[in-house]
């Protein structure tokens, strides 16, 4: 299972790679919302999980949800917010734009995997991404 | 006798990988005191020789004991989800039909800093047959400190990150300050009081469903016994009880049965034992 990262601070693209590697995803990182885009358009094969922050340079994070629901073929990807941002009122747009979950910084490795198990997102250990 | 830095270093590591809680130094008595209780059940006199046990054995069910005797208070929202997944498909909707008085009372027996009686009163918003019913939570606990916070209904972020689908935040929670509240409509539904397990429970009542969850782990044999056939004296005969994902009634009170609901198990006084609590 594949997981994309979207994050403008490298340090937390690598504290959230590391959790999402050892639950067994293969990981991808893009450092704003366009870059994310361009990842997204070369692969193959669709992240099941794209985790995405939402300060970002170039396109912040509820545009890059708006945009990739607005392409039918990234449908089944799901999305997860992992931001600071915990005002009520953001948490409902990010929902309303596509959202599926919204995990709030700082974050224990426990809660982010919970969150994925609250989604269904377990890979099968040894299986094809 | 106190326990000796290796033994306690050993314990700090054990469960700071698995449970994310941090034994600073300065908690050895901490460890001592908790870890006591589990040595003396394993036939030893002191935590140091138990631990230099561990150290060799790595007996998996102990490791994990040692674990839960240093997170007493760890609960969270939806703990395991399983059990609530089972609550809103199978359980409630049972009950939905053998109930024509429209009500049902539920006693989540452990209930720590509220965690778990609240996700029952969300998960009871959430099932359409009991939509409209009263529902009445019964929430104890020894601790007077963690019912202090259940009371206030009030969670940090890393608490509400926890188990709580984000959908389900925003809906029965409302930010105040730093922290989020449960909203008064579900927090109406829980009454929290201070009960003891090993004491005689008094009068709570009798209750459909009985949450008695990660809590009979910290207890010796002749005690879980006696709290479970209790609890059967307060539950209705078609009643259903929870326990944690390590706990379970075989062979210690036979008088239950375990049948499956949802993707886990729950309990249920057999059916030749009901007539007994009538
Ligand atoms: C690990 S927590 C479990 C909380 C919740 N049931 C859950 O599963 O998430 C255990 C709780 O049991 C409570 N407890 C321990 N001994 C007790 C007793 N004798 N009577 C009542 N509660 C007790 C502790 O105060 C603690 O809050």
């Amino acid at each position: 299972m594949r997981a994309l990262i979207v994050d403008d601070s490298r340090a937390m693209r690598r504290i959230v790679g590391r959790i999402l590697t050892e639950r067994g995803f293969e990981t991808a990182e893009a450092a704003d919302g366009q870059e994310a885009i361009a990842v997204l358009e070369s692969m193959d094969d669709l992240p099941a999980v794209a985790c995405i922050d939402w300060n970002m340079p170039v396109m912040d994070g509820l545009e890059l949800v708006t945009a990739i629901r607005a392409r039918p073929e990234w449908r089944d990807i799901t999305l997860m917010m992992v931001t600071t941002e915990s005002e009520q009122d953001r948490i409902v747009r990010a929902l309303a734009a596509g959202a599926h979950e919204y995990l709030i910084k700082p974050f224990t490795p426990d809660a982010l995997v919970e969150k994925l198990d609250l989604l269904g997102l377990v890979p099968t250990p040894g299986g094809v991404a | 006798m106190s326990i000796g830095a290796d033994a306690f270093g050993f314990v700090r590591d054990h469960v700071r990988a698995e449970s994310a809680i941090v034994l600073e130094t300065g908690k050895e008595y901490l460890v001592e005191s908790r870890l006591l209780p589990l040595a003396r059940q394993t036939g030893h006199d002191s935590v140091d020789t138990f631990v230099a046990e561990l150290r060799r054995t790595r007996n998996p069910a102990l490791m994990r004991q040692v674990v839960e005797a240093l997170t007493t208070n760890e609960t969270s929202f939806f703990r395991d989800s399983d059990p609530f997944v089972a609550l809103r498909q199978d359980v409630l909707p049972t009950l939905a039909k053998e109930r024509p008085g429209r009500s049902l009372r539920v006693w989540a027996a452990a209930c720590s800093s509220g965690q778990e009686p609240y996700s029952i009163a969300m998960t009871t918003r959430d099932t359409p047959e009991v939509a409209g019913w009263k529902i009445d939570i019964v929430a104890t606990d020894l601790s007077e400190e963690v019912l202090a916070k259940a009371r206030k209904g009030e969670y940090s972020q890393l608490e509400v990150n926890r188990g709580l689908p984000v959908t389900t935040l925003v809906k029965h929670f409302q930010r105040s300050g730093i922290n989020w509240r449960i909203n008064p409509d579900l927090a109406a539904m829980v009454q929290f009081r201070q009960l003891n397990l090993m004491r005689p429970f008094g009068p709570v009542g009798r209750f459909d469903v009985v949450f008695l969850r990660n809590v009979l782990i910290y207890f010796d044999l002749a005690t879980k016994r006696d709290i479970l056939r209790r609890v059967r004296q307060v539950m209705a005969p078609d009643g259903y009880l929870f326990l944690g994902a390590a706990e379970m009634t075989m062979g210690v009170d036979d008088a239950w049965e375990r049948v499956p609901a949802g993707r886990s198990s729950v309990y249920r006084i057999r059916e030749d034992q009901r007539s007994c609590v009538r």
